[in-house]
């Protein structure tokens, strides 16, 4: 029996082939697009529809309007109650999951092979058929305003909302999805009924399948659940969309403090406005963030946890949206090290497009830790229809996942210095901290940020 | 029929090897379980077995550094983490660098202490506490289940603390205690191995004899017993920075795959799992008193516990929220569960079951459930006895479980209520002392 040579790590071989999913389109006649993917490894389907109605359409007196109407999705439908709808689908023993994000609001149902037929029927009536009643409005617009209440509790949900703001202003992307006590108190039934016609158009929206079918079997599914969807008889709006919008200058202030007295950790976000999805230069961007802290072995991670013991972790990436997308750093740590961690983050960031650019070694663990595990992306159905959603909002194209590996690997180190050169500002990144600002205010007054904004707690 | 199946063997210092053959995706699981958590733990020695964890990633005699850098070369992810009964640590990677994982893994097991020095100690220490800070001190309501765990049981009892310990006993603690911790706990006699994924079996028992095989197994550590029931009810108060009151009850329970733990599993869904539940229908659907309700029941080694919670909606008061759940609980334990309601809840679990064999690794994926079944029934091939619990479930178990073991004369209720409100909470209630 062989046994083990400690003396070195053993080698690791040459990547398995792995042969990706592919995506079979159809476009029904009302407009609906339609992906198919076959999956053949557990008798499970999951259905994902998504719509190009995000948090960004939310108009700007009715902040929330979108995650509201999408709530309302199984409140009721035709000739069932909320209640029923609920029992409906825990009958089908399926996970239901909402996703409301800035540019489109995503809708899951993934259930057992067995129901996929009975699963289609109940996803059509939800999203098509909606009954949107005044006291299903009423209730759960009132479970979103206590909730709002509980969130100033919440230091990252304070830290996101008040970054948010402060980046974009008043830009679409510039609010939490879940919208302002003002705004949802503001909001009446016509409202989401409008919101709905608009945004849940069949001209609008991608379905995509994925499961142990062959595709003639699921594109006939859907067209006996979706055939009969039509267009709402508004116009579909020529609001211009919120990724052709300009986002506001980055703003001069620097440090902004919301005030949490006592608090034992401080929740912090650095960072500005950078790329779009559709930038050139997303995979340079990618590896770049990878270094920085897109993972566990990334310098600010290893700076503040692993070398300083400030936080039980850090790290750094791109919310990335149609338009321009917030490059952040986030981490909480122990209110006595805030000053030190966001000067040794801010050191982080200056120096990787500086006196540090990412060495030849930081960048093949960047690279092949992206790609060597990309298969593991495509265990589940839901993962596989997911991501193939993804591609139908940023409009990518269906040899993405096959090209992706290539495509990162193809990076090199001048690409990412050009693409952190042009996307990330140091100089000019804004510093949040939601934290006890009594104890912490003359260390990050000695930082050199300039004034200190204090922010009120607002929700 | 699904099912989740396996071949087993024992290597010959009585480690565990267990090896799944799924090969839709070119990646392997490793999965380790270490039959140890903080139900070995010591009164103000708690947090120790956490705390250990964070220090199996820092380096080995023979990979003196990080265990993240090469694993992440290689593609991989990896993680673990620590509860009352055990501590599991898992990598999911590339089918080429199995060897990698298993390298790793067992240099870890048999060679962790020369790497350990002071400094890697502290730090750790201190990334601990940050993380009790960030995920219990800093969080609303983050130190409910402690106050509820604080009077369930006796301060003797190792289910008494929170796995993440108190923040004296981890700051306290020494690097010496490390040493006789990792020779009680961690070695092949202790532990069980799952390789599931892109693997051929044979090749997977080979490998682990490879690796693991030279190690030294130590002595099986001393079986831990320790019972606690209550004789009262409890009532606590705790001041927290929450914006609305939330009342928790909790009770004593049958331990993890005893009689009943399933059946307390289905009474937790079908009184607060969805709209049709009777707690969120009653209390937040039609009353509007509440903004949530959950209810769970944690199953554990020794004991378990159910417990279940509601949140006042603005302008309620506990009492009300407390009276209407204690009513609703009562008359489950009257009627019992209709066909309808065993119907969905049980097709809710199957279906459960069929979810969690889509991966391969990570936190609750196949190779995790073999290794629960292992390590907690001596059988990996408890998957099918585990469903049909679930299955052969009946409305008159299902009530007859709440009925025995929901009483309201012996259970703790805590009120979280905003800080310097405690007249918010319900009468009679003493404060907690917990930080």
């Amino acid at each position: 029996m062989k046994s083990a040579d400690r003396s070195r790590l053993p080698e690791v071989g040459a990547d398995p082939v792995f042969v990706f999913p592919s995506i079979v389109h159809q476009t029904l006649a009302n407009g609906l697009a339609v992906r198919f993917v076959e999956h053949r490894s557990a008798p499970v389907v999951t259905f994902v529809l998504q719509v190009e109605g995000g948090a960004a359409e939310d108009p700007p007196a009715l902040h929330g309007l979108a995650a509201v109407a999408a709530d309302m999705l199984d409140e009721g439908t035709g000739s069932m109650n909320a209640l029923e709808v609920s029992d409906a689908i825990a009958r089908l023993g399926a996970d239901y999951d909402l996703d409301v994000g800035p540019d489109a609001t995503t809708i899951a149902l993934t259930t057992l092979e067995r129901f996929t037929g009975r699963a289609a029927a109940l996803l059509a009536d939800i999203v098509t058929r909606p009954a949107l009643r005044e006291a299903d409005f009423d209730r759960v617009r009132q479970l979103r305003v206590d909730r709002l209440r509980q969130l100033k509790d919440v230091p990252s949900a304070m830290a996101e909302r008040a970054f948010l703001q402060l980046l974009y202003g008043e830009h679409p992307y510039g609010h939490l999805t879940i919208g302002r006590l003002e705004s949802l108190r503001a909001m009446v039934l016509p409202d989401v009924v409008s919101f709905h016609q608009t945004a849940y158009r069949p001209s609008r929206a991608t379905l995509v399948i994925a499961g142990p079918m062959a595709a003639g079997d699921a594109f006939r599914l859907v067209e006996s659940a979706f055939g009969e969807w039509s267009e709402p008889p508004m116009a579909s709006g020529t609001k211009a969309s919120a990724a052709s919008i300009e986002p506001p200058a980055i703003p001069a202030a620097r440090l902004a403090v919301v005030p949490r007295d006592g608090a034992a950790q401080s929740e912090l976000r650095i960072g500005h406005l950078s790329a779009r999805r559709d930038t050139p230069d997303y995979f340079p961007l990618l590896v770049m963030n990878a270094v920085m802290g897109g993972q566990f072995v990334s310098r600010i991670n290893l700076k503040l946890r692993e070398e300083k013991g400030y936080t039980y972790g850090a790290r750094t990436g791109f919310d990335w949206r149609r338009g321009q997308a917030p490059f952040v750093l986030q981490a909480s740590v122990h209110s006595g090290a805030t000053a030190d961690a966001i000067r040794d983050s801010l050191t982080e960031l200056a120096d990787i497009r500086g006196v540090r650019p990412p060495s030849e070694s930081e960048l093949a663990l960047a690279k092949a830790s992206i790609t060597r595990g990309y298969p593991r992306n495509f265990e589940t159905v839901a993962q596989v229809s997911r991501g193939a959603a993804q591609l139908a909002l940023f409009g990518l194209p269906d040899s993405y996942f096959e090209t992706f590996v290539g495509r990162v690997n193809a990076v090199t180190a001048a690409d990412v210095m050009s693409a952190a050169e042009r996307y990330l500002d140091p100089e000019r990144m804004l510093t949040l901290v939601v934290g006890d600002l009594p104890a912490i205010r003359e260390s990050l007054d000695a930082l050199g940020l300039g004034a200190l904004q204090v922010l009120p707690v607002e929700v | 029929m699904i099912d989740l199946p396996f071949t087993k063997r024992t290597l010959a210092n009585g480690l565990d090897v267990i090896v799944h053959e799924d090969h839709h995706v070119p990646m392997v699981a490793v999965n380790i379980w270490y039959h140890v958590g903080s139900k070995d733990e010591q009164p103000g020695r708690t947090g120790f077995a956490h705390l250990f964890e964070h220090l199996m990633f820092e380096g080995s005699e023979h990979h003196n550094a990080g265990y993240f850098p090469p694993l992440q070369r290689a593609g991989g992810l990896l993680n673990g983490s620590t509860n009352t009964d055990r501590t599991n640590y898992w990598e999911v990677v590339p089918t080429s660098a199995i060897d990698l994982a298993l390298w790793m893994e067992s240099d870890r097991m048999g060679y962790l202490l020369p790497a350990l020095t002071q400094e890697r100690f502290e730090t750790q220490r201190d990334v601990v506490l940050n993380e009790r800070r960030q995920n219990y001190e800093n969080r609303p309501y983050g130190l409910a289940l402690m106050a509820i765990l604080a009077e369930l049981y006796p301060p003797s009892h190792p289910y008494n603390w929170m796995t993440i310990g108190s923040a004296d006993d981890i700051r306290s603690m020494r690097l010496e205690e490390v040493h006789a911790f990792f020779r009680t706990y961690y070695h092949p006699a202790n532990a069980s191995l799952v390789l599931a994924g892109d693997i051929d079996t044979e090749r997977g028992f080979a490998l682990a004899e490879q690796y693991f095989g030279e190690l030294e197994p130590g002595p099986r550590p001393p079986a831990v017993d320790a019972a606690a029931q209550l004789g009262t009810e409890r009532r606590v108060v705790h001041e927290d920075r929450v914006e609305l009151p939330r009342v928790y009850m909790a009770w004593h329970t049958p331990a993890m795959f005893a009689d009943g733990d399933a059946e307390l599993d289905l009474v937790a869904e079908l009184l607060a799992s969805g709209k049709m539940s009777r707690l969120y229908k009653s209390l937040v659907y039609e009353r509007r008193i509440a903004v949530d309700v959950s209810a769970y029941q944690s199953s554990r080694q020794l004991g378990s516990f159910c417990v279940m919670a509601a949140t006042a909606a603005p302008g309620r008061s506990l009492a009300e929220v407390a009276a209407v759940m204690e009513s609703e609980v009562e008359r489950f334990i009257v009627e019992g569960p209709t066909g309808d309601e065993m119907e969905r809840v049980t097709a809710q679990a199957e279906a459960q079951f069929v979810y969690r064999l889509q991966t391969i690794g990570g936190f609750g994926g196949k190779s995790d459930q073999l290794n629960a079944y292992n390590v907690m029934r001596g059988d990996p091939g408890y998957f099918r006895a585990d469903l049909d619990r679930y299955r052969r479930a009946t409305p008159e178990g299902v009530r007859a479980v709440a009925e025995r073991f929901l009483a309201f004369d012996r259970r703790v209720v805590l009120s979280v209520v905003p800080r310097g409100q405690a007249l918010l909470a319900l009468p009679a209630s003493r404060p907690t002392t917990v930080t």
